[in-house]
Protein backbone atom coordinates (compact mmCIF):
# COMPACT_ATOMS: atom_id res chain seq x y z
CA UNK A 1 0.00 0.00 0.00
CA UNK A 2 0.99 3.23 -1.10
CA UNK A 3 1.78 6.21 1.52
CA UNK A 4 -0.77 8.14 0.35
CA UNK A 5 -3.00 5.35 0.74
CA UNK A 6 -1.85 4.71 4.20
CA UNK A 7 -3.00 8.41 4.90
CA UNK A 8 -6.58 8.63 4.47
CA UNK A 9 -6.48 4.98 7.09
CA UNK A 10 -6.32 7.42 9.87
CA UNK A 11 -10.00 7.57 10.16
CA UNK A 12 -10.54 4.03 10.40
CA UNK A 13 -8.04 3.50 12.82
CA UNK A 14 -9.17 6.12 15.07
CA UNK A 15 -12.45 4.23 14.60
CA UNK A 16 -10.36 0.61 15.36
CA UNK A 17 -12.03 -0.03 12.07
CA UNK A 18 -8.89 -1.70 10.28
CA UNK A 19 -8.88 -5.80 9.94
CA UNK A 20 -5.68 -6.81 12.45
CA UNK A 21 -2.86 -7.11 9.67
CA UNK A 22 -3.65 -3.85 8.47
CA UNK A 23 -3.74 -1.88 11.82
CA UNK A 24 -0.39 -3.40 11.91
CA UNK A 25 1.15 -2.47 8.95
CA UNK A 26 -0.69 1.44 9.54
CA UNK A 27 0.78 1.47 13.40
CA UNK A 28 4.49 1.01 11.44
CA UNK A 29 3.48 3.97 9.08
CA UNK A 30 2.44 6.09 12.56
CA UNK A 31 6.08 6.07 13.76
CA UNK A 32 7.58 7.57 11.20
CA UNK A 33 4.37 10.07 9.63
CA UNK A 34 4.30 12.73 12.59
CA UNK A 35 1.26 14.51 10.76
CA UNK A 36 -0.53 11.15 10.62
CA UNK A 37 0.36 10.49 14.42
CA UNK A 38 -1.38 14.57 14.82
CA UNK A 39 -4.11 13.75 12.97
CA UNK A 40 -4.96 10.76 14.35
CA UNK A 41 -5.13 11.79 18.20
CA UNK A 42 -7.90 14.70 16.83
CA UNK A 43 -9.05 11.80 15.61
CA UNK A 44 -9.52 9.76 18.58
CA UNK A 45 -10.58 12.37 20.58
CA UNK A 46 -13.49 12.83 18.48
CA UNK A 47 -14.41 8.88 18.51
CA UNK A 48 -13.95 9.42 22.39
CA UNK A 49 -17.39 12.07 22.06
CA UNK A 50 -19.31 9.81 20.10
CA UNK A 51 -18.46 7.28 23.09
CA UNK A 52 -18.90 10.09 25.61
CA UNK A 53 -22.32 11.04 23.98
CA UNK A 54 -23.82 7.10 24.88
CA UNK A 55 -22.62 7.13 28.15
CA UNK A 56 -24.83 5.50 31.18
CA UNK A 57 -25.59 4.83 34.79
CA UNK A 58 -23.57 1.82 35.84
CA UNK A 59 -25.51 -0.01 38.46
CA UNK A 60 -24.03 -0.31 42.02
CA UNK A 61 -23.07 -3.85 41.93
CA UNK A 62 -20.85 -3.23 39.06
CA UNK A 63 -18.84 -0.63 41.74
CA UNK A 64 -18.66 -3.06 44.68
CA UNK A 65 -17.35 -5.98 42.16
CA UNK A 66 -14.72 -3.66 40.68
CA UNK A 67 -13.62 -2.38 44.05
CA UNK A 68 -13.50 -5.68 45.05
CA UNK A 69 -11.51 -6.56 42.34
CA UNK A 70 -8.64 -4.17 42.06
CA UNK A 71 -7.56 -5.23 45.76
CA UNK A 72 -6.61 -8.59 44.34
CA UNK A 73 -4.75 -7.24 41.23
CA UNK A 74 -1.46 -6.29 40.90
CA UNK A 75 -0.73 -2.93 38.69
CA UNK A 76 1.86 -2.64 35.84
CA UNK A 77 5.09 -1.47 36.56
CA UNK A 78 5.80 2.28 34.84
CA UNK A 79 7.41 2.00 31.60
CA UNK A 80 11.13 2.65 31.65
CA UNK A 81 12.59 5.43 29.63
CA UNK A 82 9.95 7.95 29.65
CA UNK A 83 8.81 10.78 32.04
CA UNK A 84 6.22 9.99 34.48
CA UNK A 85 2.78 11.25 33.68
CA UNK A 86 3.35 13.95 36.45
CA UNK A 87 6.08 15.21 34.40
CA UNK A 88 3.86 15.79 31.69
CA UNK A 89 2.97 19.33 29.71
CA UNK A 90 0.80 21.38 31.87
CA UNK A 91 -0.59 23.07 28.87
CA UNK A 92 -2.70 19.79 27.87
CA UNK A 93 -4.62 20.87 31.24
CA UNK A 94 -5.89 23.87 29.93
CA UNK A 95 -9.41 24.04 27.59
CA UNK A 96 -9.66 19.95 27.59
CA UNK A 97 -12.67 18.38 27.26
CA UNK A 98 -14.55 22.05 27.83
CA UNK A 99 -17.65 20.52 27.20
CA UNK A 100 -17.01 17.93 30.25
CA UNK A 101 -15.85 20.58 32.03
CA UNK A 102 -18.95 22.29 32.04
CA UNK A 103 -20.97 19.54 32.34
CA UNK A 104 -19.91 18.54 35.63
CA UNK A 105 -20.65 21.74 36.90
CA UNK A 106 -23.87 21.20 35.73
CA UNK A 107 -24.17 17.25 37.33
CA UNK A 108 -23.02 18.64 40.28
CA UNK A 109 -26.27 20.98 41.20
CA UNK A 110 -28.50 17.88 39.81
CA UNK A 111 -28.22 17.12 43.45
CA UNK A 112 -29.74 20.24 44.25
CA UNK A 113 -32.62 20.17 41.79
CA UNK A 114 -33.26 16.63 42.66
CA UNK A 115 -34.71 17.72 46.39
CA UNK A 116 -36.91 20.25 45.03
CA UNK A 117 -38.44 18.46 42.56
CA UNK A 118 -39.76 15.87 44.51
CA UNK A 119 -40.87 18.23 47.22
CA UNK A 120 -42.77 19.90 44.05
CA UNK A 121 -44.35 16.76 42.63
CA UNK A 122 -45.99 16.13 45.89
CA UNK A 123 -48.10 18.65 45.86
CA UNK A 124 -48.52 18.34 41.91
CA UNK A 125 -50.87 16.47 39.49
CA UNK A 126 -48.38 14.14 38.70
CA UNK A 127 -49.63 13.84 34.71
CA UNK A 128 -49.14 17.32 34.48
CA UNK A 129 -46.17 17.84 36.20
CA UNK A 130 -45.04 15.04 33.85
CA UNK A 131 -45.83 17.09 30.59
CA UNK A 132 -44.54 20.37 32.08
CA UNK A 133 -41.25 18.72 32.57
CA UNK A 134 -41.83 16.81 29.34
CA UNK A 135 -41.91 20.43 27.07
CA UNK A 136 -39.17 22.64 29.74
CA UNK A 137 -36.94 19.58 28.99
CA UNK A 138 -36.96 20.04 25.41
CA UNK A 139 -36.43 23.81 25.28
CA UNK A 140 -33.53 23.21 27.91
CA UNK A 141 -32.24 20.80 25.19
CA UNK A 142 -32.92 23.36 22.57
CA UNK A 143 -30.66 26.18 24.29
CA UNK A 144 -27.99 23.42 25.16
CA UNK A 145 -27.72 21.93 21.29
CA UNK A 146 -27.87 25.51 19.85
CA UNK A 147 -25.19 26.15 17.30
CA UNK A 148 -25.27 29.60 19.15
CA UNK A 149 -24.64 28.40 22.32
CA UNK A 150 -22.35 30.47 24.16
CA UNK A 151 -21.72 29.69 28.14
CA UNK A 152 -20.48 31.44 31.08
CA UNK A 153 -19.41 30.88 34.77
CA UNK A 154 -18.73 32.96 37.46
CA UNK A 155 -18.22 32.40 41.61
CA UNK A 156 -21.22 33.35 43.16
CA UNK A 157 -21.06 34.42 46.80
CA UNK A 158 -20.61 31.31 48.96
CA UNK A 159 -18.11 29.38 47.62
CA UNK A 160 -20.95 28.21 44.41
CA UNK A 161 -20.50 28.28 41.40
CA UNK A 162 -23.08 29.61 38.85
CA UNK A 163 -23.07 28.51 34.88
CA UNK A 164 -25.41 30.22 32.28
CA UNK A 165 -25.63 28.76 28.65
CA UNK A 166 -27.60 31.56 26.27
CA UNK A 167 -28.60 30.99 22.74
CA UNK A 168 -29.23 34.05 20.96
CA UNK A 169 -31.39 32.46 18.30
CA UNK A 170 -33.64 30.60 20.57
CA UNK A 171 -33.72 33.55 22.79
CA UNK A 172 -33.28 31.71 25.98
CA UNK A 173 -30.99 30.80 28.70
CA UNK A 174 -30.06 28.23 30.80
CA UNK A 175 -28.53 28.41 34.30
CA UNK A 176 -27.01 25.97 36.54
CA UNK A 177 -25.39 26.32 39.99
CA UNK A 178 -23.09 23.79 41.75
CA UNK A 179 -22.63 24.17 45.41
CA UNK A 180 -25.53 26.24 46.12
CA UNK A 181 -27.05 26.65 50.22
CA UNK A 182 -30.40 25.80 50.53
CA UNK A 183 -31.79 28.84 51.35
CA UNK A 184 -32.73 29.36 54.61
CA UNK A 185 -36.69 29.48 55.51
CA UNK A 186 -38.64 31.81 53.91
CA UNK A 187 -36.36 32.51 51.62
CA UNK A 188 -35.74 31.98 47.98
CA UNK A 189 -33.46 32.09 45.45
CA UNK A 190 -34.28 34.40 42.15
CA UNK A 191 -32.92 34.90 38.92
CA UNK A 192 -33.05 38.01 36.92
CA UNK A 193 -31.95 39.10 33.14
CA UNK A 194 -29.82 42.37 33.52
CA UNK A 195 -31.77 45.17 30.41
CA UNK A 196 -28.95 47.29 30.18
CA UNK A 197 -28.72 47.80 34.09
CA UNK A 198 -32.57 47.12 34.92
CA UNK A 199 -33.09 43.79 36.32
CA UNK A 200 -35.89 41.66 35.01
CA UNK A 201 -37.04 38.57 36.85
CA UNK A 202 -36.25 35.74 34.96
CA UNK A 203 -38.33 33.29 37.98
CA UNK A 204 -37.28 31.04 40.69
CA UNK A 205 -34.92 27.98 41.26
CA UNK A 206 -37.47 26.63 42.95
CA UNK A 207 -38.45 23.90 40.13
CA UNK A 208 -35.42 23.07 38.44
CA UNK A 209 -35.98 20.70 35.77
CA UNK A 210 -35.22 16.99 36.77
CA UNK A 211 -31.49 17.27 36.17
CA UNK A 212 -30.87 20.49 37.74
CA UNK A 213 -30.86 23.05 35.00
CA UNK A 214 -33.15 25.73 35.34
CA UNK A 215 -34.60 27.27 32.43
CA UNK A 216 -34.99 31.23 32.57
CA UNK A 217 -38.39 32.22 32.68
CA UNK A 218 -38.73 34.83 29.35
CA UNK A 219 -36.80 35.78 26.47
CA UNK A 220 -33.17 36.68 26.69
CA UNK A 221 -34.11 39.64 24.00
CA UNK A 222 -31.23 42.73 24.80
CA UNK A 223 -30.54 41.74 28.14
CA UNK A 224 -26.43 41.84 28.35
CA UNK A 225 -26.01 39.07 31.23
CA UNK A 226 -27.85 37.72 34.78
CA UNK A 227 -28.16 37.98 38.37
CA UNK A 228 -29.27 35.73 40.95
CA UNK A 229 -30.64 36.78 44.27
CA UNK A 230 -31.99 36.33 47.69
CA UNK A 231 -35.83 37.04 47.86
CA UNK A 232 -38.63 36.31 50.49
CA UNK A 233 -40.72 33.83 49.43
CA UNK A 234 -42.50 33.89 46.42
CA UNK A 235 -40.19 36.31 44.63
CA UNK A 236 -40.09 40.14 44.34
CA UNK A 237 -40.52 42.12 41.18
CA UNK A 238 -37.16 44.04 41.73
CA UNK A 239 -34.44 42.52 43.52
CA UNK A 240 -34.08 43.53 47.37
CA UNK A 241 -31.07 42.29 48.20
CA UNK A 242 -27.66 42.61 46.51
CA UNK A 243 -26.79 40.04 44.03
CA UNK A 244 -25.03 36.58 44.71
CA UNK A 245 -23.40 36.88 41.43
CA UNK A 246 -23.51 38.72 38.16
CA UNK A 247 -22.96 37.47 34.41
CA UNK A 248 -22.45 39.21 31.61
CA UNK A 249 -23.61 37.05 28.39
CA UNK A 250 -20.16 36.40 25.98
CA UNK A 251 -20.95 37.68 22.86
CA UNK A 252 -22.03 35.55 20.11
CA UNK B 1 -16.65 25.29 10.44
CA UNK B 2 -16.54 25.14 14.62
CA UNK B 3 -19.95 25.71 16.46
CA UNK B 4 -18.45 24.34 19.59
CA UNK B 5 -20.18 26.04 22.69
CA UNK B 6 -17.37 28.19 23.78
CA UNK B 7 -16.56 28.22 27.33
CA UNK B 8 -14.00 30.31 29.37
CA UNK B 9 -12.52 29.75 32.29
CA UNK B 10 -14.46 26.72 33.65
CA UNK B 11 -12.68 24.41 36.01
CA UNK B 12 -14.34 21.02 36.57
CA UNK B 13 -16.29 20.79 39.88
CA UNK B 14 -14.33 17.66 40.96
CA UNK B 15 -10.92 16.51 40.70
CA UNK B 16 -9.03 16.92 37.49
CA UNK B 17 -9.35 13.20 36.10
CA UNK B 18 -5.67 13.39 34.46
CA UNK B 19 -4.18 14.29 38.20
CA UNK B 20 -6.45 11.28 39.63
CA UNK B 21 -4.77 8.49 37.00
CA UNK B 22 -1.58 9.69 38.22
CA UNK B 23 -2.46 8.96 41.69
CA UNK B 24 -3.96 5.85 40.40
CA UNK B 25 -0.29 4.70 38.54
CA UNK B 26 0.85 5.12 42.51
CA UNK B 27 -1.35 2.11 43.55
CA UNK B 28 -3.62 4.81 45.25
CA UNK B 29 -7.12 3.29 45.58
CA UNK B 30 -9.04 6.52 46.97
CA UNK B 31 -8.39 7.77 43.65
CA UNK B 32 -8.84 4.87 41.74
CA UNK B 33 -13.14 5.00 43.39
CA UNK B 34 -13.08 8.96 42.36
CA UNK B 35 -12.11 7.98 38.80
CA UNK B 36 -14.40 5.07 38.93
CA UNK B 37 -17.12 7.13 39.67
CA UNK B 38 -16.12 9.87 36.45
CA UNK B 39 -15.90 7.24 34.11
CA UNK B 40 -18.21 4.30 34.71
CA UNK B 41 -21.36 5.39 33.13
CA UNK B 42 -19.28 6.89 29.61
CA UNK B 43 -17.32 3.14 29.75
CA UNK B 44 -20.63 1.23 30.44
CA UNK B 45 -22.70 2.70 28.09
CA UNK B 46 -20.05 2.79 25.47
CA UNK B 47 -19.74 -1.46 25.45
CA UNK B 48 -23.11 -1.48 25.58
CA UNK B 49 -23.76 0.43 22.64
CA UNK B 50 -21.43 -2.08 20.95
CA UNK B 51 -22.62 -5.31 22.22
CA UNK B 52 -25.82 -4.55 23.01
CA UNK B 53 -26.43 -7.51 25.68
CA UNK B 54 -26.56 -6.03 29.13
CA UNK B 55 -25.37 -8.83 30.98
CA UNK B 56 -22.29 -9.19 27.93
CA UNK B 57 -21.91 -5.65 28.49
CA UNK B 58 -21.38 -5.30 32.66
CA UNK B 59 -18.86 -8.04 32.02
CA UNK B 60 -16.75 -6.00 29.75
CA UNK B 61 -17.20 -3.26 31.21
CA UNK B 62 -16.08 -4.66 34.52
CA UNK B 63 -13.11 -6.17 33.02
CA UNK B 64 -12.21 -2.23 31.36
CA UNK B 65 -12.46 -0.88 34.79
CA UNK B 66 -9.89 -3.14 36.23
CA UNK B 67 -8.04 -2.91 33.28
CA UNK B 68 -7.88 0.73 33.69
CA UNK B 69 -6.66 0.23 37.06
CA UNK B 70 -3.52 -2.16 35.97
CA UNK B 71 -2.40 -0.20 33.17
CA UNK B 72 -2.82 3.33 34.77
CA UNK B 73 1.16 3.51 34.95
CA UNK B 74 1.30 3.45 30.79
CA UNK B 75 -1.17 6.28 30.51
CA UNK B 76 0.85 9.34 29.08
CA UNK B 77 -1.24 12.83 29.03
CA UNK B 78 0.80 13.90 26.77
CA UNK B 79 -0.64 11.62 23.72
CA UNK B 80 -4.36 12.50 25.04
CA UNK B 81 -6.99 12.98 28.37
CA UNK B 82 -7.61 11.05 30.53
CA UNK B 83 -11.17 10.29 29.54
CA UNK B 84 -9.94 9.42 25.73
CA UNK B 85 -7.79 6.79 27.33
CA UNK B 86 -10.33 5.64 29.20
CA UNK B 87 -12.72 4.93 26.55
CA UNK B 88 -10.33 4.00 23.72
CA UNK B 89 -9.88 0.82 25.89
CA UNK B 90 -13.10 0.10 26.56
CA UNK B 91 -14.12 0.69 22.85
CA UNK B 92 -10.70 -1.88 21.86
CA UNK B 93 -12.24 -4.12 24.59
CA UNK B 94 -16.01 -4.49 23.11
CA UNK B 95 -14.66 -4.07 19.58
CA UNK B 96 -12.43 -7.46 20.35
CA UNK B 97 -15.36 -9.31 22.03
CA UNK B 98 -18.59 -8.55 19.06
CA UNK B 99 -15.86 -8.79 16.37
CA UNK B 100 -15.34 -12.79 16.18
CA UNK B 101 -19.05 -13.27 16.53
CA UNK B 102 -20.59 -10.91 14.43
CA UNK B 103 -17.99 -11.51 11.10
CA UNK B 104 -19.65 -14.62 10.96
CA UNK B 105 -23.28 -13.37 11.41
CA UNK B 106 -22.33 -10.42 9.52
CA UNK B 107 -24.42 -11.64 6.44
CA UNK B 108 -27.85 -13.16 7.69
CA UNK B 109 -27.87 -9.65 9.86
CA UNK B 110 -27.18 -7.32 7.30
CA UNK B 111 -30.80 -5.40 7.09
CA UNK B 112 -30.89 -6.14 11.58
CA UNK B 113 -27.54 -4.36 11.41
CA UNK B 114 -28.68 -1.49 9.14
CA UNK B 115 -31.20 -0.27 10.94
CA UNK B 116 -29.71 -0.01 14.08
CA UNK B 117 -29.23 3.70 15.37
CA UNK B 118 -27.79 4.45 18.59
CA UNK B 119 -29.21 4.37 21.65
CA UNK B 120 -29.49 7.96 22.34
CA UNK B 121 -32.60 7.68 24.20
CA UNK B 122 -31.67 4.48 26.54
CA UNK B 123 -28.62 6.86 28.43
CA UNK B 124 -28.17 8.48 31.25
CA UNK B 125 -30.36 11.36 32.11
CA UNK B 126 -27.67 13.78 33.67
CA UNK B 127 -26.66 16.74 32.65
CA UNK B 128 -23.01 15.95 31.18
CA UNK B 129 -24.55 12.81 29.20
CA UNK B 130 -27.22 15.22 27.89
CA UNK B 131 -24.75 18.03 26.77
CA UNK B 132 -22.42 15.51 25.02
CA UNK B 133 -25.05 13.55 23.18
CA UNK B 134 -26.97 17.04 21.99
CA UNK B 135 -23.76 17.98 21.21
CA UNK B 136 -22.79 15.11 19.16
CA UNK B 137 -26.14 14.69 17.66
CA UNK B 138 -26.26 18.04 16.07
CA UNK B 139 -23.00 17.42 14.47
CA UNK B 140 -23.67 14.01 13.16
CA UNK B 141 -26.20 15.52 11.82
CA UNK B 142 -23.68 17.62 9.64
CA UNK B 143 -22.32 14.45 7.76
CA UNK B 144 -23.28 13.27 4.46
CA UNK B 145 -25.84 10.38 5.42
CA UNK B 146 -22.76 8.21 3.70
CA UNK B 147 -20.05 9.43 6.08
CA UNK B 148 -23.02 9.31 9.15
CA UNK B 149 -23.57 5.62 8.32
CA UNK B 150 -20.05 4.59 8.03
CA UNK B 151 -18.87 6.33 11.10
CA UNK B 152 -21.55 4.66 13.45
CA UNK B 153 -21.30 1.13 11.91
CA UNK B 154 -17.66 1.37 12.66
CA UNK B 155 -17.78 2.96 16.08
CA UNK B 156 -21.04 1.92 17.69
CA UNK B 157 -21.41 -1.25 16.23
CA UNK B 158 -17.59 -1.83 15.87
CA UNK B 159 -17.39 -3.32 11.73
CA UNK B 160 -14.25 -3.20 10.24
CA UNK B 161 -14.44 -0.76 7.22
CA UNK B 162 -14.49 -3.77 4.79
CA UNK B 163 -17.35 -4.98 6.62
CA UNK B 164 -19.18 -1.47 6.60
CA UNK B 165 -18.27 -1.51 2.40
CA UNK B 166 -19.57 -4.89 2.16
CA UNK B 167 -22.91 -3.91 4.22
CA UNK B 168 -23.63 -0.66 2.51
CA UNK B 169 -22.16 -1.67 -0.98
CA UNK B 170 -19.72 0.88 -1.54
CA UNK B 171 -15.84 0.41 -2.47
CA UNK B 172 -13.37 0.02 0.51
CA UNK B 173 -11.49 2.93 -0.93
CA UNK B 174 -14.84 5.24 -0.64
CA UNK B 175 -14.85 3.63 2.84
CA UNK B 176 -12.19 4.46 3.77
CA UNK B 177 -12.09 8.03 2.83
CA UNK B 178 -15.89 8.43 4.41
CA UNK B 179 -14.73 7.26 7.65
CA UNK B 180 -11.61 9.52 7.73
CA UNK B 181 -13.68 13.19 6.15
CA UNK B 182 -16.77 12.02 8.13
CA UNK B 183 -14.64 12.21 11.77
CA UNK B 184 -12.77 15.60 10.19
CA UNK B 185 -15.62 17.54 10.14
CA UNK B 186 -17.05 15.74 13.31
CA UNK B 187 -14.23 16.96 14.94
CA UNK B 188 -14.14 20.32 13.15
CA UNK B 189 -17.99 20.58 14.54
CA UNK B 190 -17.34 19.58 18.14
CA UNK B 191 -13.81 22.08 18.48
CA UNK B 192 -12.05 19.10 19.12
CA UNK B 193 -8.36 19.64 19.88
CA UNK B 194 -5.58 17.18 20.85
Amino acid sequence: MSTAELHTLTGAYALHALPEGEQLAFERHLGACEACAQEVRELSATAARLGLAVSATAPPALRERVLREITTVRQEPPPHGRSTPAAASPRRRAGRWPVYALAACLAVSAVLGGVAVRQHQAVQDARQEAQRAQRHDAQVSRVLAAPDARTATAALEGGAQGTVVVSRSVNRAVFAASGLPRPSGGQVYQLWFDDGGTMRSAGLVETPDTDGTVLMDGPVDRASGMGITLEPAGGSPRPTTPPLGLMGFPAA
Amino acid sequence: MREAVHISGVRSAGPDLRELLVLVARGDQDAFRQVYDQVSGPVLGLVRSVLRDPAQSEEVAQEVLVEVWRTAPRFQPSRGSAMNWVLTLAHHRAVDRVRSAQAAALREHKAALLDRTPDFDQVSEQVEARLEREQVRRCLRTLSELQRESVTLAYYRGLTYREVGELLSVPLGTIKTRLRDGLIRLRDCLGVNA
